[in-house]
């Protein structure tokens, strides 16, 4: 089994079933659903029975497979997974079958209030197939230019998922999307190109492949070049403040289902990169980044939190508190603890799962309503309590309830940074207060209070909708409740590319204590 | 063919006997070009002979033939041992690079030829000399429909310029180059000036290249008289042997060197010499522009590269930051003014000069990378370039072709395939991964960061996204926007629906398997241009 080719199977089935679906006939939507639901589900037991075969505290990679793809490039078609990108998988195919069943009957309209035209709903499921692939593919790559590769592909099916299905602003919100994240991309770029050189240079052979690259020793500006190249790239995917600006816009507008996937999964590809990337290939650069990375990770949490506080619209608030999220996420892999850097990526998963329901919940709030305002809604839970019970759970999840999943990430995180960086936990720890404001006050104005006479015919979960959300609920509760096995598998990953960044500049002494000891809270 | 030959024995005996000495001339090296320029001559005797009905038949199948032939010649020099060689007494070089370019002009303009020969949409005026909107032209128009006639004078029109262009590259003196030059522009000055629709526009743009054309190679062929003054020869071996003396008036050439230039970026269309691309492209019959958009660029890009890698590569610390400029304000001014573009062909030509700055960068570096990372680039934009061009042929209305922007509101609904065709054209320009123009921007890009240009490699990224900008938002317009009530149609003739394909499938294979058209351009790379 060990020989099976999983990762590329992984990436080649959603492929393929994109295609398949694309050339379904236009007339047939429910052959499309199934198939998109069908491939999904098949795509996401794969995953399921491949992690079964993920040997803890084995090699660092596994499932590797490398073939030459672009020789004069020194290219290779390279993937294969750490404990981090393992997860980070599981999450992305585990989430896309749920939106296939979120998005059962949304497709077909575009969101927002006015009164659509029909659009093409097998168009939308095989983006959303193309989207998967692609998702697989970033976390899997091993080899810098085949991540590029995806990484930019990525935005295409996003782009033409916003602009196409989304609401009123949709095309703006689109092109908004894609200039921000093709700026950063092509920076990128860059970076991505003058590592073959570079490679050159200090290794003797040029390559892409990433086991290779790690070992290379950059320093001076050249590091903290290519540390800028990719850490841009990396915020604006993230997005941290000042780059923000595009998720709000980009989150109102889209359709609830695509928005899953790009709060959920795709900003994780920014987090993901930086833990990855920024820090493993230029450790020298990224330490001398820390400070500034650091006052912007605290900045976006807590001025993430105050907008979310601040916002009207259902959808920009939850896409605020994401970016207070992704605060924390930055904060944790920038402190350089082992403890830190296990709960950002745990962070990333929870926050993908409790993030990926609020956004499901409010998509069917709006389709019922027609409104994505707060002051639209009032009183839900005395018609729609099942609907309501799942919002809380969520909500409570992204406030960091104990017991629920994001608890256990934020604490790591806190307390990996303290160890090292008081003042930056210090400050962060507001936006935990701020996250119980936002998060119950918005409970408290939607849910709570007489139902209002708009709301009263308002129905509850339908079982398809109850299919989608049940199983993140459910998952939100479990890794709340015992994070250790997502722990274990992401552990050595963190401390082997934590090791890299402490090889060359020995950190201050209080780290040695707190890495041997944080590894297990 | 015979005018160089007068070239050749001209820089060969300068002292200008009475008796010519019979110039040894290698036709199997010469011999594409020799087909081509054949199949052109044959053309015009058959527009002298052949019946008005059956000449269209004649003449297609007659420029096809010569085309292919030509191609297949090329694909046997290339596949010799040695094909590096400067046949006709030094004056014409066969070597990988050349070779190379000849090969893709050959496929860029069989494909272009696709176009030039579609029947179900007339692209060329029945009578170019009646003056627009008179009852001259209104009657020639009915009477060539009546009787159910193609333009055909076009055919050995576009071979001579084909022609032109094979020899423009190959020409390793700057006499040959000169006649290149003109054997591949004259016929294209002419051809800009036949589109059926929208006359005025035509002759206005057929007028304007001419005049600036003719402008621009009257400082080539200045450039060339003060090189000659320089090096006391046009040859471009003669004028590097000269360079590397260290001997000579420098003053004569720099000039030389300067004017020389111009004549040839004007050709490319770099800034500031690009000012003829909008109105020209815009104005011409959409599948000459799509002609001149692929096969002329690349014609240029050779022999821009062969007197540069030639003649001048000792001098490249001279040049070198002159190219830079030249290189950035193509880049940006190209990108930036397409912004603000809403007519499609205008818009397309603007990137067109933004792409011409992408490969300015690849040609800078001076390095065997370089060249094949130009050379892939060259390939990979002309496939592009035409088949977008060809999609802008498909989408019409009551005038014509429906070229304004506007009108391509929601045409992702009205005909999907047609718009996601482009779209994925578009997405190719702004260099989007798994399609060619990525891998295109990355060869010249890898290129010069390894030429240590890399500040040129972050402008370059830079106007890509600008270009991005505008890419998309024709995108926007097609899928994003509701259709128009009264929106064009989209008629799809069988030789451009092939043309289309053919597009789509070279930016589709170059970005998901470029290997072996990389190999073949680092082959043809492996030695730089023969002297």
């Amino acid at each position: 089994m060990t020989d099976f080719p999983w990762l590329t199977v992984l990436i080649a089935l959603p492929a393929v079933g994109a295609l398949l679906v694309g050339v379904l006939p236009r007339e047939n939507e429910a052959l499309a659903k199934q198939a998109a639901l069908a491939i999904s589900v098949v795509e996401a037991v794969l995953a399921i029975v491949m992690t079964t075969a993920f040997k803890v505290g084995g090699d660092r990679f596994q499932f590797t497979e490398k073939y030459w793809w672009i020789k004069s490039f020194g290219v290779h078609w390279a993937v294969g997974v750490d404990g981090v990108a393992l997860v980070l998988v599981l999450l992305s195919v585990i989430l896309v079958p749920l939106v296939v069943i979120a998005s059962w009957d949304e497709a077909g309209r575009s969101g927002g209030t006015d009164t659509p035209p029909k659009r093409s709903v097998k168009t939308y499921f095989a983006l959303l197939l193309a989207l998967e692939a692609m998702m697989v593919g970033v976390f899997a790559a091993t080899d810098v230019f085949l991540f590029y590769v995806f990484f930019e592909a990525m935005l295409i099916p996003v782009y033409f998922l916003i602009g196409s299905y989304g609401g009123p602003q949709r095309s703006y919100a689109a092109v908004k999307f894609l200039l921000y994240s093709l700026l950063g991309g092509l920076l990128m770029l860059v970076a991505v190109v003058w590592l073959y050189p570079l490679s050159q240079d200090k290794l003797g052979h040029g390559t892409f492949m990433f086991d290779e690259l790690r070992t290379m020793h950059v320093d001076g500006m050249t590091a903290k070049w290519l540390f800028l190249g990719f850490f841009v790239a990396f915020a604006i995917k993230a997005p941290m403040v000042p780059v923000h600006t595009w998720l709000p816009d980009a989150a109102a507008q889209s359709p609830a289902g695509a928005l899953v996937l790009v709060v959920g999964v795709l900003d994780k590809v920014g987090t993901y990169g930086m833990l990855r990337f920024c820090l493993e290939l230029f450790p020298g650069a990224a330490k001398w980044a820390t400070p500034v990375v650091l006052a912007l990770a605290v900045i976006s949490i807590v001025y993430g939190a105050v907008l979310a506080i601040g916002q009207v619209d259902l959808k920009r608030l939850v896409a605020y508190t994401s970016v207070s999220h992704f605060g924390f996420i930055v904060l944790g892999i920038f402190a350089m603890t082992t403890q830190g850097q296990s709960g950002a990526t745990l962070y990333m998963v929870n926050h993908g799962f409790s993030t990926g329901a609020l956004f499901l919940l409010v998509g069917f709030m709006i389709a019922r309503r027609r409104s994505a305002r707060i002051d639209a809604f009032g009183g839900v839970q005395k018609v729609a309590p099942v609907l309501a019970g799942t919002f809380l759970v969520a909500g409570l999840s992204g406030l960091s309830l104990p017991g629920l999943s994001t608890f256990v990430s934020e604490l790591m995180v806190l307390i990996g940074t303290f160890s090292r960086h008081r003042v930056p936990a210090v400050l962060a720890a507001s936006g935990i207060v701020l996250a119980a404001i936002y998060i119950l006050w918005t409970y408290q104005r939607t849910m709570g209070g007489p139902a209002r006479d708009e709301v009263k015919g308002m129905p509850d979960l339908t079982v398809r909708e109850k299919l989608a959300v049940a199983p993140i609920i459910a998952i939100i509760v479990a890794m709340g409740l015992f994070p250790q096995p997502v722990l274990k598998a992401i552990n050595p990953s963190v401390q082997q590319g934590l090791a890299r960044v402490d090889v060359r500049d020995p950190a201050p002494k209080i780290n040695g204590n707190v890495a041997e000891n944080g590894a297990r809270p | 063919m015979s005018m160089s030959l007068v070239a050749a024995s001209l820089a060969a005996a300068p002292s200008g006997g009475e008796k010519l000495p019979a110039p040894h001339i290698e036709y199997g090296q010469l011999a594409p070009m020799l087909i081509v320029f054949g199949a052109a001559v044959a053309g015009v005797l058959v527009e002298a002979f052949v019946g008005r009905r059956t000449r269209y038949y004649v003449q297609v199948p007659l420029a096809a033939v010569g085309l292919v032939a030509g191609f297949a010649w090329t694909i046997a020099l290339a596949a010799r041992d040695k094909p590096f060689h400067a046949a006709a007494m030094g004056a014409i070089g066969v070597d990988g690079p050349t070779l190379f370019v000849q090969g893709t002009i050959l496929v860029l303009a069989l494909v272009s030829l696709l176009l030039i020969a579609e029947r179900q949409q007339g692209h060329f005026t029945a009578q170019a000399a009646a003056l627009p909107g008179t009852e001259a032209e209104q009657e020639a128009e009915q009477l060539a429909t009546a009787a159910g006639i193609t333009q055909t004078e076009v055919f050995p029109l576009m071979m001579f310029a084909v022609g032109g262009m094979l020899m423009f590259p190959a020409s390793n003196d700057l006499l040959t180059m000169f006649v290149a030059l003109e054997i591949m522009s004259l016929p294209l000055y002419l051809l800009c000036g036949l589109a059926r629709r929208r006359r005025l526009l035509s002759q206005e743009a057929a007028v304007k290249y001419f005049l600036l054309g003719a402008f621009s190679s009257a400082f080539f062929l200045y450039g060339t008289a003060l090189l000659y003054g320089y090096a006391g020869s046009v040859r471009l071996s003669d004028i590097a042997d000269q360079l590397s003396k260290d001997a000579g008036s420098e003053t004569l050439m720099l000039a030389g060197l300067a004017l020389l230039s111009v004549g040839l970026l004007f050709k490319i269309g770099a800034v500031p010499f690009h000012m003829w691309k909008p109105d020209v492209y815009q104005g011409a019959p959409t599948p000459i522009t799509a002609l001149m958009a692929s096969c002329t660029l690349v014609a240029a890009f050779g022999a821009l590269m062969r007197v540069y890698y030639v003649g001048f590569e000792t001098l490249k610390w001279d040049w070198r930051p002159f190219m830079w400029g030249v290189a950035i304000l193509t880049m940006v001014a190209g990108a930036v003014i397409a912004i603000t573009q809403t007519d499609l062909k205008r818009l397309l030509a603007y990137s067109s000069v933004a792409h011409a700055g992408f490969l300015l960068t690849g040609m800078i570096a001076v390095t065997r990378d370089g060249l094949a990372g130009t050379l892939f680039y060259l390939v990979a934009y002309g496939f592009t370039t035409v088949g977008a061009f060809a999609v802008i042929t498909m989408v019409r209305d009551a005038g014509g072709e429906a070229a304004h922007l506007s009108r391509w509101a929601g045409l992702g609904k009205r005909s999907p395939v047609v718009a996601g065709v482009f779209a994925f054209f578009l997405l190719a320009f702004a260099g989007i991964p798994l399609t060619s123009g990525f891998t295109g921007k990355f060869a010249v890009f890898k290129a010069a960061v390894e030429g240590h240009a890399t500040p040129l490699v972050v402008v370059g990224v830079l106007s890509s996204a600008v270009a991005a900008f505008f890419y998309v938002r024709v995108i926007v317009v097609m899928f994003f926007s509701e259709p128009e009530a009264d929106g064009p149609t989209v008629v799809a003739g069988p030789a451009t629906a092939a043309a289309v394909a053919l597009g789509v499938t070279a930016t589709v294979v170059l970005g998901v398997l470029p290997q072996p058209m990389l190999d073949l351009a680092g082959h043809a790379a492996t030695q730089m241009f023969v002297r």
